[in-house]
């Protein structure tokens, strides 16, 4: 770990003042940034703890549930509004790390969460994310957990957290302060970016920019399923999740929201899926076509090919749970 | 007084069992076990050493070369630098288990990608942890690297070959065969505590704090690649966090830690990161084995080929001895077995818990439940009906052979269904549930050990020993014996481990510890006993010692008369190592599920029924046990070494990627130990245990992961890609 | 840097060197060798401890952030002659071998207690709003410690002893 020089913001405006400056980064969680500060992939000048900022609670605003950038996810899982009426994201954060680990990570922090793409935390092995320019060592080498959507020549990470994928969803917003723009607001199916040319780029923020809350619209019926297959049964990344609201009307589809982790640099949300399957009777047939409409473009660059059925028979587990259509 | 045996035969199983304490095989609580649950033991980085500097390694970036410069100067310019260290004789492998010697040094010649090439010294560690990572090291890469294990030239082993008969006419003329390639994937041992090393030296008096499992080897291999005598190093390992084989010899930390030592005039600790653990400590070697059984009609085995390919560096001579219980688990006439090493550039392979049995008897438990399945016959029976009477390789008959009860028993205890089985025959929501099941077998053997017991004037006893306790009970079982033998309660013996300061003791791995050290102690009591009845006038059989005194009401105290007793225990193999087969044997039964859609796997219940000779703890026998078992789940379902193709860098150095198993992979697990005396194995009629848990476990979870799905896995873990492929329409 | 943490009830000044993670500040710099270095990473939970009442991993976080906080580790919460009830059901259940991650899981199950008692969900809850204390619970809760020794059956056993003893 390089040495670097620690504050402490005293508000909103001053922190994103003082992370605009060259070097210095935000630090509130730092269960993400401190494990990459040790390996030397991140290398800040300035730590700028946003930590004890006035940014920790929940309210509930008039058009949903704002969710303060500091709420840790812990308080985000069980706040009783979340487990009552957005049951996939509190099951989301509650499939994702371990107790020891949400007590500690943000809102913010875990929308900010880096690639786990080792090739990427190994600073003696070529990154283009890491190090601009120096190629990608997963393409070729050991890229079983990689993204099969979404990838691009430079990059074929994945974005690793849960908590988002249900944000994606759920359609939250990314509430963003500082900047040139002034104030913001992102959904988070904009939030994070795909790779393409810059793959150093995980998300929209610019520099200067801090988040300040995440809101969720207003609780929709319907049925809400958090699934994720991982390699052991608890403390590990996705192979593949699926955040699903589903509401059924008269025998057919009336809302079909879905997201996914552990395919793209982004929790990938496509919007053809809700297209393909509102208005429709459930069956596997139907099911099968929104696994076509969702892997049509899929490409394995690395040993993630299993991730194409895998992601396709999951999807067809979600739906058919969601719907409850017979087998 | 040195009380010596040798043991070329049976000893009197009677004499211990005879004892009046009453304490041994009891299920008593961990002597040491409030230091370690307070957080008072004290691990090696954890010493209270005078003003360490700390030392960081510094790990090659390229896979085979030399290092042509490091620039020393700009890291000594660096806030708190004190020194970078790359001395020649700085160890750039482990030492292999019982090597008694250094393993390879010159660390500017490098031979897998991230191996220790220098150690950076600071005054703390952040500034250590920094210089570190800046080093600027150039290098001259030799492109000429074997990395393939399938491609590169094997090696027969000869020691490991056996042709018996013909297989190959057995196989063709047998009415049921089975001719099967199976694939295991490199495990690492991931001991939770990382290996770590406090070095300082007063004069030409070397002490090193380390953790280590075999403290007796371990001092010759820290001794010869420092160029000093032995006299002249001390090492302790009072607890040691885990090793299960990667602490066996010495590690590149001990080394380095010593040398800075030297150069700086001041103690100098260096800890490995987990990173470097992963990269730069032993690997258990992927396995490519071939498993071709046949039987006749009856079930029973008229072929029984192995064959294995295991991987390691030049230079080592450790080939996983994959066969190791295949040469006498099974009867069969027509017998082939054969192991090629091949030489790539991937860290060093070496001891993983159960190195061999751990990997090769899933592989032929996976085929022994498809030639049952294919003769039709229950996979407990058909294994019942092979157990052969004598060993159908060499004459030497078994110690003693608890395989069909341990099947028996343990089939009883699981609930094992004899009925017909076929896939797919119970379902719940999405997940199929299957059972499985496989036998377990370990080789036991002993080693030399010595271990001094004193008896002090107030009547308490201290035993004393390098003989280490990596978790496996040492501390408390060794209470216990000299307990039982000198008819003192536990609160009245202290065990003193892990200091070369104290006799010699066998040292942990192989599982030989608790039966060697162990006789070791019975033999220093039972001299001490002899004493204790001439001067009571009586018999030592006749003693009765209990709680402090004799028979007929004279106290210990007394008799010692205010003047303290010693002797020496010095137990050897001997006749009984070379003229009989010895090997813990046992079943697993497991049950599982298997996700429908996403092949995800998970154990529901696992039973191991194992017999071992006598049970020393019954608690800690237990808890090593289950050890295995979880173990069994890891190699089964989830460890994996990724190696990159192109530079054979480990591409998963860490616990987040590398699975072992986590407390929810762990469900029901039960464990039945079959007590048994076996005179043959040890003096104490015990034998290793440590490393029969998991020898032959991820087979049971295969054959439950077929009935369960009907996939029949060719490689471990059964990750849920793995699954899927193997899954039929 | 003048400001102070508190550390088993004594307050302690922070180290001058702000790259100090918690879990170095108190193993080298206040000698509670208790609380164990695994990984370094967030990745086994050896390092558990208490701040402010949450479990937290100490590897991941500076001593820095936490000025003004109340920390425990396991020597805070037990000593071999006054042990904590969880302390005393680990040693009688072998909820151990090599005892290098113990600690952490003392810390970890002292807190899930707590955890239990607030209604707090986990990834094994059946019913997100009224979670119930089974076997599976517990072994979801705990699986941020490993312990390679694989003496989970054992810590199970341990801490359900406790937390029935507790209800």
């Amino acid at each position: 770990m390089r040495p670097f020089d620690y504050i402490r913001a005293t508000d909103p405006t001053d922190a994103a003042e003082r992370t605009s400056a060259p070097g210095a980064m935000a630090i509130a969680g730092g269960t993400n940034l401190i494990d990459l500060m040790k390996l030397q992939v991140e290398t800040p000048d300035t730590l700028v703890d946003v930590g004890r900022l006035d940014m920790g609670s929940i309210e509930e605003a008039g058009d949903g549930l704002r969710i303060g950038a500091l709420v840790t996810n812990t308080a985000t899982a069980v706040h009783p509004k979340v487990r009552a009426d957005y049951p996939v994201l509190a099951r989301a954060i509650l499939a994702g790390a371990t107790q020891q680990l949400r007590n500690k990570a943000t809102t913010a922090g875990n929308l900010c969460q880096r690639t786990r793409c080792t090739y990427f935390t190994n600073i003696d092995q070529p990154c283009n994310k890491r190090a601009p320019g120096s190629g990608c060592g997963a393409m070729g080498g050991v890229a079983r957990l990689h993204a099969i959507l979404g990838t691009s020549d430079q990059c074929i990470a994945t974005y690793p957290g849960d908590m988002a994928v249900a944000m994606a969803a759920l359609d939250a917003h990314v509430h963003i302060q500082g900047g040139r723009g002034g104030d913001r607001q992102v959904p988070v199916r904009e939030f994070h970016r795909l790779p393409g040319e810059t793959p150093w780029q995980d998300n929209v923020l610019e520099s200067g920019e801090i988040i300040t809350a995440v809101t969720l619209p207003l609780p929709v019926k319907g049925k809400q399923i958090y699934r994720k297959v991982r390699e052991r049964s608890s403390y590990a990344f996705a192979l593949v999740s699926i955040a699903a609201i589903v509401a059924m009307d008269g025998g057919r589809i009336a809302r079909a929201d879905l997201a996914f982790g552990g395919l793209a640099h982004k929790p990938w949300h496509d919007p053809r899926l809700a297209d393909l399957l509102v208005g429709e009777a459930p069956s596997p047939a139907l099911f099968e076509k929104a696994a076509d409409v969702l892997l049509d473009e899929a490409d394995a660059r690395g040993g993630s090919e299993f991730k194409i059925p895998l992601a396709r028979r999951t999807l067809t587990a979600v739906l058919t749970e969601a719907t409850e259509t017979r087998t | 007084m040195t009380a010596h045996l040798k043991q070329d035969g049976p000893v009197d199983r009677a004499h211990l069992d005879g004892m009046q304490q009453g304490l041994l095989g009891k299920a008593v609580p961990r002597i040491e076990g409030y230091a370690k649950v307070t957080g008072t033991a004290t691990y090696a980085a954890e010493y209270d050493v005078a003003d360490p500097a700390e030392g960081v390694l510094v790990t090659a970036t390229i896979t085979k070369g030399k290092v042509t410069y490091i620039d020393n100067d700009a890291a000594l310019a660096m806030p708190g630098v004190l020194a970078v260290i790359a001395d020649a004789r700085m160890t750039t492998r482990p030492a292999q288990g019982t090597a008694g010697e250094a393993p390879e040094q010159e660390p500017q010649s490098v031979s897998y990608w991230g191996q220790p090439i220098a150690v950076v010294v600071a005054e703390t560690f952040e500034e250590a942890r920094n210089a570190a990572k800046h080093l600027v090291v150039a290098y001259e890469a030799d492109a000429d690297v074997d990395l393939d294990p399938a491609a590169a030239q094997p090696e027969p082993q000869d020691g490991q070959a056996v042709e018996m008969g013909d297989l190959t006419a057995a196989m063709d003329a047998a009415t049921h065969s089975v001719d099967l390639t199976i694939e295991t994937d490199g495990h690492a041992s991931a001991a939770m505590e990382p290996h770590a090393a406090i070095a300082d030296w007063d004069g030409d008096n070397l002490t090193v704090r380390a953790s280590l499992q075999m403290l007796n080897y371990n001092i010759a291999e820290l001794a010869d690649a420092l160029g000093v005598e032995e006299d002249n190093v001390r090492l302790i390992s009072r607890y040691v966090g885990g090793g299960f084989g990667s602490k066996l010899g010495i590690s590149e930390e001990v080394v380095a830690a010593a040398l800075a030592a030297r150069q700086l005039g001041r103690p100098v600790r260096v800890v490995m990161s987990r990173q470097q653990v992963f990269q730069c400590i032993m690997r258990r070697s992927e396995t490519h084995q071939r498993l071709q059984l046949a039987c006749d009609a009856e079930g029973r085995l008229t072929a029984f080929g192995h064959h294995a390919r295991v991987s390691n560096l030049p230079g080592e001579s450790f080939a996983e001895p994959v066969l190791q219980s295949s040469h006498f688990l099974y009867g069969a006439e027509n017998r082939s077995l054969g192991m090629d090493l091949v030489r790539i550039h991937r860290m060093t392979a070496g001891s993983v818990r159960a190195p061999g049995e751990a990997v090769g008897m899933p592989a032929l438990e996976m085929a022994m439940d498809e030639l049952a399945e294919k003769a039709g016959i229950d996979p407990v029976a058909f294994r019942l009906r092979n157990i052969p009477g004598e060993n159908p390789e060499e004459d030497l008959p078994f110690t003693s052979h608890t395989l069909a009860d341990c099947l028996r028993q343990g089939a009883e205890a699981f609930g094992w269904d004899d009925g017909p089985r076929r896939p797919r025959m119970r379902r719940e929501g999405d997940w199929w549930i299957g059972t499985g099941m496989a036998s377990a077998a370990r080789v036991h053997n002993v080693s030399e050990a010595k271990a001094r017991v004193r008896l002090t004037a107030e009547g308490r006893a201290v035993v004393q020993t390098d003989m280490t306790d990596l978790g496996t009970g040492t501390y408390t079982i060794l209470a216990q014996i000299a307990g039982e033998m000198l008819g003192l309660p536990i609160d009245r013996v202290t065990v003193e481990l892990g200091d070369t300061n104290h006799p010699r003791g066998p040292g942990s791995g192989g599982s030989w510890g608790a039966a060697s050290i162990g006789s070791a102690v019975y033999l220093a009591c039972k001299a001490l006993r002899e004493e204790i009845a001439r001067r009571a006038n009586t018999g030592e059989a006749e003693l009765g010692l209990k709680d402090g005194a004799v028979a007929g009401g004279r106290t210990l105290v007394d008799l010692l008369g205010g003047e303290a007793l010693e002797e020496v225990g010095h137990y050897e193999p001997g006749d009984n190592q070379d003229a009989w087969t010895a090997s813990g044997f046992g079943a697993f039964f497991a049950q599982v599920r298997v996700n429908h859609w996403t092949g995800e796997a998970r154990v529901d219940r696992m039973l191991g029924a194992f017999g071992f000779g006598r049970v020393l703890n019954e608690k800690t026998a237990r808890s090593q046990c289950l050890g295995g078992i979880t173990w069994s789940i890891g190699a089964a379902l989830t460890e994996a070494l990724h190696f990159d193709p192109r530079d054979g860098h480990l591409a998963n150095p860490d616990l987040a990627e590398y699975h072992v198993p986590v407390h929810r992979d762990v469900q029901d697990v039960e464990v039945l130990m079959l007590e048994e005396r076996d005179p043959l194995a040890s003096a104490i009629q015990a034998k290793g245990i440590g490393e029969l848990g998991m020898c032959g476990g991820a087979g049971a979870i295969a054959n439950a992961v077929y009935n369960a799905c009907g996939a029949r896995l060719r490689e471990l873990p059964m990750t849920p890609d793995r699954i899927l492929a193997a899954l039929p329409e | 840097m003048s400001e102070t943490i508190t550390v088993n009830g004594v307050s302690q000044p922070l180290p001058d060197d702000v790259r100090v993670s918690l879990l170095d500040f108190l193993r080298q710099h206040l000698g509670l060798t208790g609380t164990k270095k695994g990984c370094d990473h967030g990745q086994c939970g050896a390092c558990t401890v208490l701040v402010d009442g949450f479990r937290i991993n100490s590897c991941l976080t500076l001593a820095a952030m936490h000025a003004d906080q109340e920390v425990t580790t396991i020597e805070g919460l037990g000593t071999p002659e006054d042990p904590s009830a969880l302390q005393r059901a680990f040693v009688e259940h072998d909820a151990f071998q090599c005892g290098y991650c113990t600690p952490g899981q003392i810390c970890s199950a002292t807190a899930l207690l707590e955890e239990i008692r607030s209604e707090w969900p986990s990834d094994a809850s059946d019913d997100l709003a009224a979670p119930t204390l089974t076997d599976e619970e517990i072994r979801e809760r705990m699986s941020g410690n490993l312990c390679r020794c694989g003496a989970y059956a054992n810590i199970l056993a341990a801490i359900r002893q406790v937390a029935e003893e507790d209800a």
